[in-house]
Protein backbone atom coordinates (compact mmCIF):
# COMPACT_ATOMS: atom_id res chain seq x y z
CA UNK A 1 0.00 0.00 0.00
CA UNK A 2 1.13 3.45 -0.81
CA UNK A 3 0.80 6.20 1.80
CA UNK A 4 -0.99 9.35 0.97
CA UNK A 5 1.17 12.19 -0.31
CA UNK A 6 0.56 14.33 2.78
CA UNK A 7 1.24 11.44 5.14
CA UNK A 8 4.69 12.78 6.10
CA UNK A 9 3.16 16.05 7.17
CA UNK A 10 0.27 14.62 9.06
CA UNK A 11 0.09 15.01 12.85
CA UNK A 12 0.10 11.27 13.31
CA UNK A 13 3.42 10.89 11.49
CA UNK A 14 4.96 13.72 13.44
CA UNK A 15 3.82 12.04 16.65
CA UNK A 16 5.27 8.73 15.49
CA UNK A 17 8.60 10.39 14.73
CA UNK A 18 8.63 12.20 17.99
CA UNK A 19 8.00 8.95 19.75
CA UNK A 20 10.76 7.38 17.64
CA UNK A 21 13.28 9.90 19.05
CA UNK A 22 13.49 12.81 16.68
CA UNK A 23 13.68 16.27 18.17
CA UNK A 24 10.91 18.69 17.65
CA UNK A 25 13.14 21.01 15.57
CA UNK A 26 14.12 18.12 13.34
CA UNK A 27 10.51 17.29 12.81
CA UNK A 28 9.78 20.92 11.97
CA UNK A 29 12.69 21.10 9.51
CA UNK A 30 11.71 17.90 7.89
CA UNK A 31 8.15 19.07 7.59
CA UNK A 32 9.44 22.31 6.02
CA UNK A 33 11.54 20.39 3.49
CA UNK A 34 8.69 18.15 2.64
CA UNK A 35 6.39 21.10 2.17
CA UNK A 36 8.92 22.69 -0.17
CA UNK A 37 9.39 19.61 -2.27
CA UNK A 38 5.64 19.17 -2.37
CA UNK A 39 5.24 22.75 -3.48
CA UNK A 40 7.91 22.24 -6.12
CA UNK A 41 6.22 19.12 -7.26
CA UNK A 42 2.96 20.94 -7.34
CA UNK A 43 4.56 23.68 -9.38
CA UNK A 44 6.00 21.15 -11.78
CA UNK A 45 2.67 19.49 -12.13
CA UNK A 46 1.01 22.84 -12.59
CA UNK A 47 3.52 23.85 -15.19
CA UNK A 48 3.11 20.63 -17.04
CA UNK A 49 -0.62 20.94 -16.89
CA UNK A 50 -0.35 24.48 -18.14
CA UNK A 51 1.90 23.37 -20.95
CA UNK A 52 -0.49 20.61 -21.93
CA UNK A 53 -3.37 23.02 -21.72
CA UNK A 54 -1.55 25.51 -23.94
CA UNK A 55 -0.72 22.81 -26.38
CA UNK A 56 -4.32 21.72 -26.36
CA UNK A 57 -5.49 25.24 -26.94
CA UNK A 58 -3.02 25.60 -29.75
CA UNK A 59 -4.12 22.36 -31.31
CA UNK A 60 -7.69 23.35 -30.80
CA UNK A 61 -7.08 26.62 -32.55
CA UNK A 62 -5.32 24.91 -35.43
CA UNK A 63 -8.05 22.39 -35.63
CA UNK A 64 -10.68 25.07 -35.79
CA UNK A 65 -8.64 26.87 -38.42
CA UNK A 66 -8.39 23.73 -40.48
CA UNK A 67 -12.07 23.05 -40.05
CA UNK A 68 -12.86 26.58 -41.15
CA UNK A 69 -10.62 26.15 -44.16
CA UNK A 70 -12.40 22.91 -45.08
CA UNK A 71 -15.72 24.62 -44.68
CA UNK A 72 -14.59 27.45 -46.90
CA UNK A 73 -13.41 24.98 -49.47
CA UNK A 74 -16.69 23.16 -49.27
CA UNK A 75 -18.60 26.37 -49.74
CA UNK A 76 -16.46 27.31 -52.72
CA UNK A 77 -16.97 23.87 -54.23
CA UNK A 78 -20.72 24.06 -53.71
CA UNK A 79 -20.76 27.46 -55.33
CA UNK A 80 -18.74 26.14 -58.26
CA UNK A 81 -21.11 23.17 -58.57
CA UNK A 82 -24.00 25.55 -58.50
CA UNK A 83 -22.48 27.66 -61.26
CA UNK A 84 -21.63 24.56 -63.24
CA UNK A 85 -25.09 23.10 -62.84
CA UNK A 86 -26.84 26.37 -63.46
CA UNK A 87 -27.24 25.80 -67.22
CA UNK A 88 -28.49 22.27 -66.53
CA UNK A 89 -31.03 23.19 -63.90
CA UNK A 90 -32.15 26.72 -64.56
CA UNK A 91 -30.64 27.55 -67.93
CA UNK A 92 -32.41 24.73 -69.70
CA UNK A 93 -35.67 25.66 -68.10
CA UNK A 94 -35.28 29.31 -69.02
CA UNK A 95 -34.18 28.35 -72.54
CA UNK A 96 -37.15 25.99 -72.84
CA UNK A 97 -39.56 28.70 -71.78
CA UNK A 98 -37.93 31.20 -74.12
CA UNK A 99 -38.02 28.62 -76.89
CA UNK A 100 -41.72 27.95 -76.35
CA UNK A 101 -42.54 31.63 -76.24
CA UNK A 102 -40.46 32.38 -79.32
CA UNK A 103 -41.99 29.43 -81.19
CA UNK A 104 -45.49 30.66 -80.44
CA UNK A 105 -44.57 34.23 -81.38
CA UNK A 106 -42.94 33.13 -84.62
CA UNK A 107 -45.83 30.86 -85.50
CA UNK A 108 -48.38 33.56 -84.82
CA UNK A 109 -46.34 36.04 -86.87
CA UNK A 110 -46.13 33.68 -89.83
CA UNK A 111 -49.83 32.81 -89.61
CA UNK A 112 -50.73 36.49 -89.43
CA UNK A 113 -48.54 37.30 -92.43
CA UNK A 114 -50.05 34.51 -94.46
CA UNK A 115 -53.61 35.45 -93.50
CA UNK A 116 -52.99 39.09 -94.41
CA UNK A 117 -51.55 37.98 -97.75
CA UNK A 118 -54.49 35.69 -98.39
CA UNK A 119 -56.93 38.48 -97.62
CA UNK A 120 -55.43 40.50 -100.50
CA UNK A 121 -55.90 37.63 -102.98
CA UNK A 122 -58.78 37.87 -105.44
CA UNK A 123 -61.86 35.89 -104.61
CA UNK A 124 -61.69 32.18 -105.34
CA UNK A 125 -63.31 31.21 -108.64
CA UNK A 126 -64.48 34.66 -109.69
CA UNK A 127 -64.52 35.12 -113.49
CA UNK A 128 -62.46 38.33 -113.61
CA UNK A 129 -59.49 36.79 -111.81
CA UNK A 130 -56.12 37.42 -113.45
CA UNK A 131 -55.63 33.74 -114.11
CA UNK A 132 -58.63 33.67 -116.47
CA UNK A 133 -56.71 35.15 -119.36
CA UNK A 134 -56.07 34.19 -122.98
CA UNK A 135 -53.88 31.21 -121.97
CA UNK A 136 -56.77 29.43 -120.34
CA UNK A 137 -59.02 30.37 -123.22
CA UNK A 138 -56.57 28.90 -125.69
CA UNK A 139 -56.13 25.73 -123.68
CA UNK A 140 -59.86 25.29 -123.26
CA UNK A 141 -60.76 26.08 -126.85
CA UNK A 142 -57.94 24.47 -128.78
CA UNK A 143 -56.58 21.93 -126.34
CA UNK A 144 -58.52 19.07 -127.81
CA UNK A 145 -57.50 20.01 -131.36
CA UNK A 146 -53.84 20.54 -130.45
CA UNK A 147 -53.26 17.50 -128.32
CA UNK A 148 -56.13 15.14 -129.08
CA UNK A 149 -56.65 14.42 -125.37
CA UNK A 150 -60.11 14.63 -123.84
CA UNK A 151 -58.54 15.12 -120.45
CA UNK A 152 -57.32 18.68 -120.64
CA UNK A 153 -54.94 18.25 -117.72
CA UNK A 154 -53.12 15.37 -119.39
CA UNK A 155 -52.93 17.37 -122.60
CA UNK A 156 -51.37 20.20 -120.68
CA UNK A 157 -48.82 18.37 -118.59
CA UNK A 158 -47.71 15.94 -121.30
CA UNK A 159 -48.01 18.12 -124.39
CA UNK A 160 -47.96 21.84 -123.75
CA UNK A 161 -45.90 21.50 -120.59
CA UNK A 162 -44.12 18.24 -121.33
CA UNK A 163 -40.77 19.81 -120.50
CA UNK A 164 -41.90 20.44 -116.92
CA UNK A 165 -43.09 16.89 -116.56
CA UNK A 166 -39.78 15.56 -117.84
CA UNK A 167 -38.09 17.64 -115.16
CA UNK A 168 -40.46 16.27 -112.56
CA UNK A 169 -39.75 12.70 -113.56
CA UNK A 170 -36.06 13.41 -113.31
CA UNK A 171 -36.53 14.96 -109.89
CA UNK A 172 -38.21 11.76 -108.79
CA UNK A 173 -35.41 9.70 -110.34
CA UNK A 174 -32.75 11.83 -108.65
CA UNK A 175 -34.61 11.48 -105.34
CA UNK A 176 -34.58 7.70 -105.75
CA UNK A 177 -30.87 7.78 -106.55
CA UNK A 178 -30.18 9.91 -103.47
CA UNK A 179 -32.10 7.52 -101.23
CA UNK A 180 -30.15 4.70 -102.84
CA UNK A 181 -26.84 6.41 -102.02
CA UNK A 182 -27.95 6.84 -98.43
CA UNK A 183 -29.60 3.52 -97.72
CA UNK A 184 -28.47 0.95 -100.25
CA UNK A 185 -26.22 -1.84 -99.04
CA UNK A 186 -23.83 -2.94 -101.75
CA UNK A 187 -23.27 -6.42 -103.08
CA UNK A 188 -19.77 -7.85 -103.46
CA UNK A 189 -18.16 -7.90 -106.87
CA UNK A 190 -19.36 -11.40 -107.76
CA UNK A 191 -22.93 -10.47 -106.93
CA UNK A 192 -23.17 -12.15 -103.54
CA UNK A 193 -24.62 -10.24 -100.60
CA UNK A 194 -22.13 -8.82 -98.10
CA UNK A 195 -22.35 -9.54 -94.38
CA UNK A 196 -24.03 -6.20 -93.74
CA UNK A 197 -26.66 -6.87 -96.37
CA UNK A 198 -27.25 -10.37 -95.04
CA UNK A 199 -27.63 -8.98 -91.53
CA UNK A 200 -30.13 -6.43 -92.79
CA UNK A 201 -32.14 -9.19 -94.47
CA UNK A 202 -32.03 -11.30 -91.32
CA UNK A 203 -33.18 -8.29 -89.33
CA UNK A 204 -35.93 -7.64 -91.85
CA UNK A 205 -37.26 -11.14 -91.47
CA UNK A 206 -37.98 -10.37 -87.83
CA UNK A 207 -40.24 -7.56 -88.85
CA UNK A 208 -42.02 -9.38 -91.63
CA UNK A 209 -45.59 -10.30 -90.84
CA UNK A 210 -45.49 -14.02 -90.16
CA UNK A 211 -48.09 -15.40 -92.54
CA UNK A 212 -50.76 -13.07 -91.33
CA UNK A 213 -53.93 -14.74 -92.63
CA UNK A 214 -56.09 -11.64 -92.56
CA UNK A 215 -53.50 -9.53 -94.34
CA UNK A 216 -52.85 -12.25 -96.92
CA UNK A 217 -56.52 -12.78 -97.73
CA UNK A 218 -57.23 -9.06 -98.02
CA UNK A 219 -54.09 -8.63 -100.11
CA UNK A 220 -55.17 -11.52 -102.35
CA UNK A 221 -58.46 -9.75 -103.02
CA UNK A 222 -57.20 -6.17 -103.10
CA UNK A 223 -53.83 -6.28 -104.87
CA UNK A 224 -55.17 -7.33 -108.32
CA UNK A 225 -57.89 -4.70 -108.10
CA UNK A 226 -55.45 -2.00 -107.04
CA UNK A 227 -52.94 -2.82 -109.78
CA UNK A 228 -55.70 -3.10 -112.40
CA UNK A 229 -57.04 0.26 -111.29
CA UNK A 230 -53.57 1.76 -111.51
CA UNK A 231 -53.17 0.42 -115.05
CA UNK A 232 -56.59 1.78 -115.91
CA UNK A 233 -55.67 5.20 -114.55
CA UNK A 234 -52.45 5.22 -116.57
CA UNK A 235 -53.98 4.00 -119.82
CA UNK A 236 -56.94 6.36 -119.57
CA UNK A 237 -54.75 9.27 -118.59
CA UNK A 238 -55.66 11.20 -121.72
CA UNK A 239 -59.38 10.41 -121.46
CA UNK A 240 -60.28 10.63 -117.79
CA UNK A 241 -58.73 12.17 -114.66
CA UNK A 242 -55.46 10.62 -113.64
CA UNK A 243 -52.32 9.93 -115.56
CA UNK A 244 -48.85 8.57 -115.22
CA UNK A 245 -47.98 9.83 -111.78
CA UNK A 246 -51.26 8.95 -110.07
CA UNK A 247 -51.48 5.53 -111.71
CA UNK A 248 -47.84 4.80 -110.95
CA UNK A 249 -48.33 5.71 -107.30
CA UNK A 250 -51.37 3.42 -107.14
CA UNK A 251 -49.45 0.50 -108.66
CA UNK A 252 -46.55 1.17 -106.30
CA UNK A 253 -48.89 1.11 -103.30
CA UNK A 254 -50.38 -2.17 -104.56
CA UNK A 255 -46.93 -3.72 -104.93
CA UNK A 256 -46.00 -2.62 -101.43
CA UNK A 257 -49.17 -4.22 -100.08
CA UNK A 258 -48.33 -7.45 -101.90
CA UNK A 259 -44.78 -7.52 -100.56
CA UNK A 260 -46.03 -6.77 -97.08
CA UNK A 261 -48.39 -9.73 -97.14
CA UNK A 262 -46.37 -12.36 -99.00
CA UNK A 263 -42.74 -11.36 -98.49
CA UNK A 264 -40.02 -10.51 -100.96
CA UNK A 265 -39.49 -14.00 -102.33
CA UNK A 266 -41.96 -13.87 -105.21
CA UNK A 267 -41.64 -10.17 -105.91
CA UNK A 268 -37.87 -10.35 -106.34
CA UNK A 269 -38.32 -12.61 -109.38
CA UNK A 270 -39.66 -9.66 -111.37
CA UNK A 271 -38.37 -6.65 -109.45
CA UNK A 272 -34.69 -7.36 -108.94
CA UNK A 273 -31.78 -5.00 -109.30
CA UNK A 274 -31.11 -5.60 -112.98
CA UNK A 275 -34.73 -5.23 -113.99
CA UNK A 276 -35.11 -2.16 -111.85
CA UNK A 277 -32.17 -0.43 -113.51
CA UNK A 278 -33.59 -1.20 -116.98
CA UNK A 279 -37.19 -0.40 -116.06
CA UNK A 280 -36.44 2.97 -114.50
CA UNK A 281 -33.89 4.25 -117.01
CA UNK A 282 -35.45 3.14 -120.32
CA UNK A 283 -38.77 5.01 -119.86
CA UNK A 284 -36.93 8.19 -118.92
CA UNK A 285 -34.72 7.93 -121.98
CA UNK A 286 -37.72 7.19 -124.15
CA UNK A 287 -39.50 10.20 -122.69
CA UNK A 288 -36.55 12.46 -123.38
CA UNK A 289 -36.09 11.18 -126.93
CA UNK A 290 -39.79 11.21 -127.77
CA UNK A 291 -40.33 14.73 -126.56
CA UNK A 292 -37.10 16.30 -127.68
CA UNK A 293 -38.58 17.30 -131.03
CA UNK A 294 -40.88 19.77 -129.32
CA UNK A 295 -38.11 20.94 -127.03
CA UNK A 296 -36.08 22.01 -130.04
CA UNK A 297 -38.93 23.55 -131.98
CA UNK A 298 -40.56 25.45 -129.13
CA UNK A 299 -43.88 24.96 -127.45
CA UNK A 300 -45.92 25.42 -130.60
CA UNK A 301 -44.23 22.51 -132.22
CA UNK A 302 -44.22 21.52 -135.86
CA UNK A 303 -46.66 19.00 -137.22
CA UNK A 304 -46.26 15.76 -135.36
CA UNK A 305 -45.47 12.59 -137.30
CA UNK A 306 -47.58 10.60 -134.91
CA UNK A 307 -51.27 10.73 -135.77
CA UNK A 308 -53.59 12.07 -133.11
CA UNK A 309 -56.40 9.64 -133.80
CA UNK A 310 -60.01 10.16 -132.90
CA UNK A 311 -60.46 11.96 -129.57
CA UNK A 312 -61.93 9.66 -126.94
CA UNK A 313 -60.49 6.45 -128.33
CA UNK A 314 -57.93 4.66 -126.18
CA UNK A 315 -55.22 4.86 -128.86
CA UNK A 316 -55.29 8.55 -129.63
CA UNK A 317 -53.70 11.89 -128.78
CA UNK A 318 -50.29 11.09 -130.17
CA UNK A 319 -47.49 10.67 -127.66
CA UNK A 320 -49.50 11.28 -124.49
CA UNK A 321 -50.41 7.63 -123.98
CA UNK A 322 -46.85 6.23 -124.28
CA UNK A 323 -45.49 9.05 -122.17
CA UNK A 324 -48.10 8.34 -119.51
CA UNK A 325 -47.06 4.71 -119.50
CA UNK A 326 -43.40 5.74 -119.14
CA UNK A 327 -44.08 8.05 -116.23
CA UNK A 328 -46.30 5.45 -114.61
CA UNK A 329 -43.62 2.76 -114.80
CA UNK A 330 -40.96 5.09 -113.41
CA UNK A 331 -43.15 6.20 -110.53
CA UNK A 332 -44.32 2.69 -109.63
CA UNK A 333 -40.74 1.36 -109.65
CA UNK A 334 -39.53 4.31 -107.61
CA UNK A 335 -42.20 3.83 -104.96
CA UNK A 336 -41.50 0.12 -104.69
CA UNK A 337 -37.78 0.72 -104.63
CA UNK A 338 -38.14 3.28 -101.85
CA UNK A 339 -39.98 0.66 -99.85
CA UNK A 340 -37.33 -2.01 -100.32
CA UNK A 341 -34.55 0.47 -99.58
CA UNK A 342 -36.20 1.52 -96.36
CA UNK A 343 -36.82 -2.03 -95.27
CA UNK A 344 -33.62 -3.87 -96.07
CA UNK A 345 -31.33 -1.62 -98.02
CA UNK A 346 -32.05 -2.62 -101.59
CA UNK A 347 -33.82 -5.31 -103.53
CA UNK B 1 -72.13 21.34 -99.91
CA UNK B 2 -70.67 24.39 -98.22
CA UNK B 3 -71.47 22.87 -94.84
CA UNK B 4 -69.52 19.74 -95.77
CA UNK B 5 -66.62 21.86 -96.94
CA UNK B 6 -66.52 23.75 -93.65
CA UNK B 7 -66.58 20.49 -91.70
CA UNK B 8 -63.76 19.06 -93.81
CA UNK B 9 -61.64 22.19 -93.56
CA UNK B 10 -62.06 22.42 -89.79
CA UNK B 11 -61.17 18.74 -89.55
CA UNK B 12 -58.06 19.50 -91.58
CA UNK B 13 -56.99 22.18 -89.12
CA UNK B 14 -57.66 19.90 -86.15
CA UNK B 15 -55.63 17.12 -87.78
CA UNK B 16 -52.73 19.42 -88.58
CA UNK B 17 -52.55 20.70 -85.00
CA UNK B 18 -52.93 17.29 -83.39
CA UNK B 19 -50.15 15.83 -85.55
CA UNK B 20 -47.80 18.35 -84.03
CA UNK B 21 -49.10 17.98 -80.49
CA UNK B 22 -49.42 14.20 -80.27
CA UNK B 23 -46.76 12.57 -78.06
CA UNK B 24 -46.88 9.14 -79.66
CA UNK B 25 -45.22 8.96 -83.08
CA UNK B 26 -47.51 6.18 -84.30
CA UNK B 27 -50.56 8.28 -83.48
CA UNK B 28 -49.01 11.17 -85.35
CA UNK B 29 -48.64 9.05 -88.47
CA UNK B 30 -52.20 7.78 -88.31
CA UNK B 31 -53.48 11.34 -87.93
CA UNK B 32 -51.27 12.40 -90.82
CA UNK B 33 -52.86 9.65 -92.90
CA UNK B 34 -56.30 10.95 -91.98
CA UNK B 35 -55.13 14.42 -92.98
CA UNK B 36 -54.15 13.12 -96.41
CA UNK B 37 -57.48 11.37 -96.92
CA UNK B 38 -59.41 14.53 -96.01
CA UNK B 39 -57.15 16.53 -98.27
CA UNK B 40 -57.92 14.20 -101.16
CA UNK B 41 -61.67 14.62 -100.56
CA UNK B 42 -61.15 18.38 -100.58
CA UNK B 43 -59.26 18.13 -103.89
CA UNK B 44 -62.24 16.19 -105.20
CA UNK B 45 -64.59 18.98 -104.11
CA UNK B 46 -62.28 21.55 -105.70
CA UNK B 47 -62.72 19.65 -109.01
CA UNK B 48 -59.22 18.32 -109.39
CA UNK B 49 -59.60 14.54 -109.38
CA UNK B 50 -56.04 14.05 -110.64
CA UNK B 51 -54.64 15.48 -107.47
CA UNK B 52 -57.18 13.61 -105.38
CA UNK B 53 -56.00 10.26 -106.76
CA UNK B 54 -52.34 11.16 -106.28
CA UNK B 55 -52.88 12.49 -102.77
CA UNK B 56 -54.73 9.36 -101.71
CA UNK B 57 -52.09 7.05 -103.17
CA UNK B 58 -48.96 8.94 -102.14
CA UNK B 59 -50.02 10.88 -99.06
CA UNK B 60 -52.17 8.29 -97.37
CA UNK B 61 -50.52 5.20 -98.82
CA UNK B 62 -46.85 5.22 -99.63
CA UNK B 63 -45.63 8.01 -97.33
CA UNK B 64 -47.32 6.49 -94.30
CA UNK B 65 -45.90 3.07 -95.09
CA UNK B 66 -42.42 4.55 -95.31
CA UNK B 67 -42.99 6.27 -91.97
CA UNK B 68 -44.10 2.98 -90.43
CA UNK B 69 -40.97 1.23 -91.63
CA UNK B 70 -38.81 4.00 -90.25
CA UNK B 71 -40.55 3.77 -86.88
CA UNK B 72 -40.03 0.03 -86.85
CA UNK B 73 -36.36 0.39 -87.69
CA UNK B 74 -35.72 2.88 -84.91
CA UNK B 75 -37.77 0.74 -82.47
CA UNK B 76 -40.20 3.55 -81.76
CA UNK B 77 -43.33 1.43 -82.04
CA UNK B 78 -44.70 0.28 -78.72
CA UNK B 79 -45.44 -3.41 -78.21
CA UNK B 80 -42.73 -4.39 -80.66
CA UNK B 81 -40.42 -5.65 -77.89
CA UNK B 82 -43.06 -8.02 -76.53
CA UNK B 83 -43.43 -9.46 -80.00
CA UNK B 84 -39.77 -10.30 -80.21
CA UNK B 85 -39.49 -11.83 -76.74
CA UNK B 86 -42.40 -14.15 -77.46
CA UNK B 87 -40.60 -15.78 -80.34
Amino acid sequence: MKPRSDYELSWWRRLVRFVDGETLADVERRAEELRETNAQNQQMVDKEAEHVFEQEVKEDREDRKRRLEIEHEKEAKALLEKYKNWPKEHGVRIFGRLYAVMAVVLCVAIIATLLVTVSYLPEFGSPDNPNNNEVVEKYNAEGLYDTGATNNVAGMILDYRAFDTLGESHVLFVAAVCVMILLRLELTKDGKPTDKKRAAEENDRLYEPKNDKILQLSAKILVPIIIMYGIYVILNGHLSPGGGFSGGAIIGAGLILYVNAFGFKEATKIMNRKNYAVISVVPLLFYAVAKSYSFFTGANHIESIIPKGTPGAIISSGLILPLNICVGIVVACTMYHFYTLFRKGGM
Amino acid sequence: MEFLEIILLSFLVVCAISVALSKNLLTSIVIFMAYSVIMSIIWMILESPDLAITEAAVGAGVTSVLFYITLKKIHAMKGEEDDETEE
